[in-house]
């Protein structure tokens, strides 16, 4: 009977799910958010991997183009200059990117397989 | 060349780029539409639009032009051009998409939380943007003159007048669906007529001799001198002269030359027989796309091209036309995406150019003495096809090159708004960007009506440079490394990109003398990017006082994937 006082439904609410998770078992997740010197140390550990991915492609890329010039001038093969920079460099370069690119989005699905506790 | 379609082709492209723009203003309603798109824009059409905004009067002229009176070292320049959006995809892309920030002010004041490195950074930006406009705008003066013989300065009125109208009606939402039309539009206008002239190739006998050094002539050709130039010869050669060479007069006598260098006066016409060895033109400053100071003094030393090398491969990601694009993807990975989508789509187009400087060695060799070798990839249709069919392909590849101007120029024109309308002008708005837009483009346009002559390879190599020297190590170590110090950004700032506008400056100015200096100076990116980096490391370890507090926080957000900060907002 809706009438009834004693009847009329109420509301029920719980703590705020974030606090007794924190009170509970231990997330990397909160760490991040609430910028602990732990939440920290994730961040930093997805940095290093980022940049390490980086550096890899650009170590690569390096090597790739920094002895042409001298190998160039060393031949004096014009005919190969011009298809080695007209054409053959630029597939390398995709490539490269799509390799970086991968890494880079697996690295990240990685971490946040990590900090959700998955 | 015939007028008769390339002018009509010209005022068809710029029609259409106000049309395409004029569909963009009417979806372009808030602040944020104007600036960024409302950051929806998909990959794809994204990067048509990155594409389309990066491939410049350098790129669609200058490089066949360069190739044609250099030879195929020249080819670094597109190398690095597409190689700099490797190293951008590598360390900057994601990141920056998720700094948030709207501009490289922006994105240096939310790194650093410093209001004086926010006002330097936008001087760069303006000072690096006023450079890379001032070369569409002679490009631009050079295509209609060579079209028509209308003054030079007309084009470069135009493109400014049809630019400062798309940018300022409809901002970033409409020039992203004009950018993404012009990529499309250019390589078309290389590609089609390429093809053409490959299969005239083909019918001629597929020769092998452009790949030849040095090219020659390939049939008897009469070649008017345009301006006053010494003609360096590495072996003797015999000539049929009318008018002045060496201060003697000659009326249609055959002049024996001997190695070494020759002077010729303006005017002369000098005819060459079949298999005669082209000469190489010393030429000082006039103001042509493919002669420049710094590489105009016989073989250019290795030196020269690892500084091209290094300046293009880290000098693209300080661009500001390219960095302003970054924010309108959705998210970091789309911002990646996008990149690999660009590295594709400027490779591909990068194909094209160096097909029209092999072929202007073999059928038009005598552009290199001319001094209007940026002609090159206009003047071929007619030259090899010739008729009708030429007219039209010579009218395409005019259309294209108009294309190229305006695009590049309403990118650098939206980024030098952004600063002018955010950080000098007194208040924000619409109305103020569309005053900045006015500013952005005024002055480019007055230094192009008044100094004319600063060749403009220097000018897009100067702008690599200094973007190289300055915005490299402020984004590359602002994004990696935590203890970068606001101090420490300003002088590496000020150090590295200063040094290296002084360097150039010096060059284009004349003033650098000869040798390894000459070198030095003409090419700085080699030791201009190192004093840069070095600079900033250095007086941020100087100053660990002064690393901003939040630091740890925004490296947070540069790295963290999207997924897991948008919960935590939530």
């Amino acid at each position: 009977m809706p009438q009834d006082p004693a009847e009329r439904r109420v509301v029920v609410s719980g703590p705020p799910r974030r606090a007794r998770r924190a009170s509970g078992y231990y997330r990397p997740r909160t760490e991040i958010d609430e910028q602990t010197t732990l939440g920290h140390t994730y961040v930093r550990s997805l940095m290093r991997s980022q940049l390490r991915a980086a550096l890899a492609v650009f170590t690569v890329l390096v090597l790739l183009v920094a002895p042409l010039p001298l190998v160039f001038a060393a031949t004096r093969n014009t005919g190969a200059e011009w298809a080695v920079l007209g054409f053959c460099l630029y597939p390398p370069l995709v490539l490269l990117a799509r390799w970086y690119v991968r890494r880079a989005e697996r690295n990240e699905k990685d971490f946040i397989r990590l900090v959700e506790d998955r | 060349m015939n007028q008769d379609y390339a002018v009509p082709a010209v005022a068809l492209v710029v029609l259409a780029t106000v049309l395409v723009g004029a569909f963009g203003l009417r979806v372009s309603r808030t602040t944020s539409d104007f600036y960024v798109a409302s950051r929806t824009v998909g990959p794809r059409l994204n990067a048509a639009a990155i594409s389309g905004e990066y491939l410049s009067a350098a790129s669609f002229l200058g490089i066949a032009g360069l190739v044609l009176v250099q030879g195929p070292d020249m080819l670094w320049y597109p190398v690095g051009y597409t190689a700099g959006y490797l190293v951008l995809l590598l360390f900057v892309a994601a990141p920056l998409r998720r700094s948030g920030a709207y501009t490289l002010p922006d994105f240096a004041e939310a790194r650093l939380a410093s209001q004086q490195v926010r006002r330097l950074a936008g001087a760069f930006v303006v000072g690096v943007g006023w450079l890379y406009l001032l070369p569409q705008l002679q490009g631009a003066g050079l295509t209609l003159a060579v079209l028509t013989g209308a003054p030079e300065p007309l084009g470069g009125i135009i493109v400014a007048a049809v630019v400062v109208a798309t940018v300022a009606a409809g901002g970033m939402r409409s020039i992203t669906f004009v950018q993404a039309f012009q990529y499309w539009l250019k390589l078309t206008a290389l590609l089609v007529p390429a093809l053409f002239l490959v299969l005239a190739w083909q019918g001629d006998g597929a020769p092998r001799d452009a790949f030849a050094e040095p090219a020659a002539f390939r049939a008897h050709r009469v070649v008017r001198i345009g301006d006053d130039l010494d003609l360096r010869l590495s072996r003797p050669l015999d000539v049929t002269a009318t008018g002045t060479v060496d201060g003697l007069r000659y009326a249609g006598q055959r002049v024996p030359l001997a190695a070494g260098v020759h002077r010729i006066a303006r005017g002369t016409l000098l005819s060459f027989t079949r298999r005669d060895p082209v000469p190489v033109a010393d030429r000082g400053s006039d103001g042509d796309m493919s002669t420049s100071l710094a590489s105009g003094h016989g073989k250019r030393p290795l030196y020269a091209t690892y500084g091209l090398i290094l300046a293009t491969f880290l000098g693209t990601m300080g661009l500001p036309h390219v960095v302003v694009r970054f924010y309108t993807s959705p998210h970091g990975v789309a911002a990646r995406r996008t990149t690999v989508a660009v590295l594709g789509l400027i490779g591909a187009f990068y194909l094209l150019p160096p097909v029209y400087g092999a072929l202007g060695r073999l059928y038009a060799p005598e552009l290199t003495l001319t001094g209007n070798a940026d002609a090159a990839v206009l003047l071929l249709p007619g030259r090899m096809i010739g008729g009708l069919g030429a007219d039209l392909l010579g009218a395409l590849v005019a259309g294209g090159a108009f294309a190229a101007f305006l695009s590049t120029a309403s990118g650098l024109t939206l980024a030098v708004a952004g600063v002018l309308a955010q950080d000098v002008l007194p208040s924000r708005g619409v109305r103020h960007f569309r005053l900045g837009t006015l500013l952005a483009m005024a002055v480019p346009l007055a230094a192009s009506v008044l100094v004319g002559g600063l060749p403009v390879a220097d000018a897009v190599g100067l702008a690599f440079a200094v973007s190289a020297s300055s915005f490299c190590p402020l984004l590359v170590l602002g994004i990696w490394w935590r203890r970068l110090t606001p101090p420490g950004a300003a002088m590496g700032m000020l150090v590295g990109g200063g040094s290296a506008f002084a360097a150039v400056a010096a060059t284009t100015a004349g003033r650098a003398g000869t040798g390894t200096l000459h070198a030095l100076l003409a090419w700085p990116a080699l030791w201009s990017v190192p004093l840069g980096f070095l600079t900033m490391v250095l007086v941020s370890l100087a100053t660990p006082g002064r690393v901003p507090t939040g630091t740890a926080a925004i490296l947070a957000r540069f790295h963290l994937p999207e997924e897991l900060r948008a919960e935590a907002k939530a």
